[in-house]
């Protein structure tokens, strides 16, 4: 006997409510500028948070950073899923901005997998529609001009 | 941003929400005893699955009896008129409510049943729900059949008198 079967979607549109720091965060994501924090021992936190994670202290203020950093380790996405910020082959990696002491999870666009490499040098690529959100930053791209 | 976004004071105000939306989509497969239930209500029958130890009748029929251990697949047709076991007035709106609230939704024992299925109950104010309650299927025109509970539109008051407790205190 054939079972029958049926999509079934299960859906929630949540808003969450985004706190100071993050708010922040996303606020200049929407002007298309990265922010980091400054932590009580002086690190420069990249995503910012609003605990340091070392010492447990609040945060301080905001640091304005670059659009530039370093790839410090990546995973390659062979076949991009639906919902990835990306719908071509791309590379998860953690970019460690410039002036900053963590990295940051993020979509690198590189074409193929062995244009991507630990040390790589990625610069930003914005949206030009902006909303206040981490897609704002639509992914980072290779530095142009730079051997891969 | 575009010309026509929103009044720029909404646009330059600092972010304090996100949207956060998560979507999950399934693909659900029934299943042999499911599917048979399922199949049955396309021809406005409700059959469960019997055990043949204990002889409880499973609805929706499982294909094995929790409690035996044993396969329960022995097809009972069971009435589409029962008894409402517990209830829930459904009073604040979202986005898949059936009905504008408020609405009735209800446990019900269909008899020849020992497990009850969930449904709703039109035709009655909602300060008039009750346990004990006896109701009766009001099915879909036969063109709107399918392999679907929902061939089911709601069930109404049958008129009979309501059932006494102990008849249904076991099925809670
Ligand atoms: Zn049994």
């Amino acid at each position: 006997m054939d079972v029958l079967s049926a999509p079934y979607v299960l859906e929630y549109t949540y808003q969450r409510s985004t706190g100071p720091v993050i708010g922040r965060f996303l606020t200049a994501l929407r002007d298309g500028r990265l922010e980091g924090v400054r932590t009580t021992t002086g690190r420069v936190l990249m995503p910012p948070l609003e605990y340091d994670p070392a010492t447990g202290e609040a945060t301080g203020e905001p640091v304005p950073l670059p659009p530039d950093g370093v790839v410090t380790t990546w995973a390659w996405v062979a076949t991009p899923r639906p919902g990835h910020p990306l719908d071509r082959p791309f590379a998860w990696a953690l970019i460690r901005i410039d002036g900053a002491d963590t990295a940051m999870l993020h979509a690198v666009d590189a074409g193929a997998a062995d244009a991507m490499r630990t040390g790589m040098r990625v610069t930003a690529r914005w949206r030009a529609e902006r909303t206040g959100s981490i897609l704002d930053l639509a992914c980072f791209v290779p530095v142009a001009g730079e051997a891969p | 941003m575009s010309d026509d976004a929103p009044d720029a004071a909404a646009t330059a105000a600092p972010v304090t929400m996100v949207p956060s939306h998560v979507r999950l989509t399934y693909t659900v497969t029934a299943g042999r005893h499911l599917s048979s239930y399922l199949r049955a209500l396309a021809d406005r029958r409700i059959v469960g699955g019997r055990c043949p130890v204990c002889t409880k009748v499973y609805l929706p029929a499982r294909g094995a009896c929790p409690t035996c251990g044993v396969p329960a697949d022995q097809p009972v047709e069971v009435a589409d008129r029962g008894t409402v076991t517990t209830f829930c007035v459904i009073r604040i709106p979202f986005e898949a409510a059936p009905f504008p609230p408020p609405y009735v939704a209800v446990a019900i024992l269909l008899d020849g049943a020992d497990m009850p299925i969930f449904h709703l109950v039109r035709g009655i104010a909602p300060e008039e729900a009750r346990m004990g309650m006896r109701v009766q299927a009001r099915w879909v025109a036969d063109d709107q059949l399918g392999p679907t509970l929902a061939s089911i539109r709601w069930f109404e008051l049958s008129g009979e008198p309501d059932a006494a407790y102990e008849t249904y205190a076991n099925h809670l």
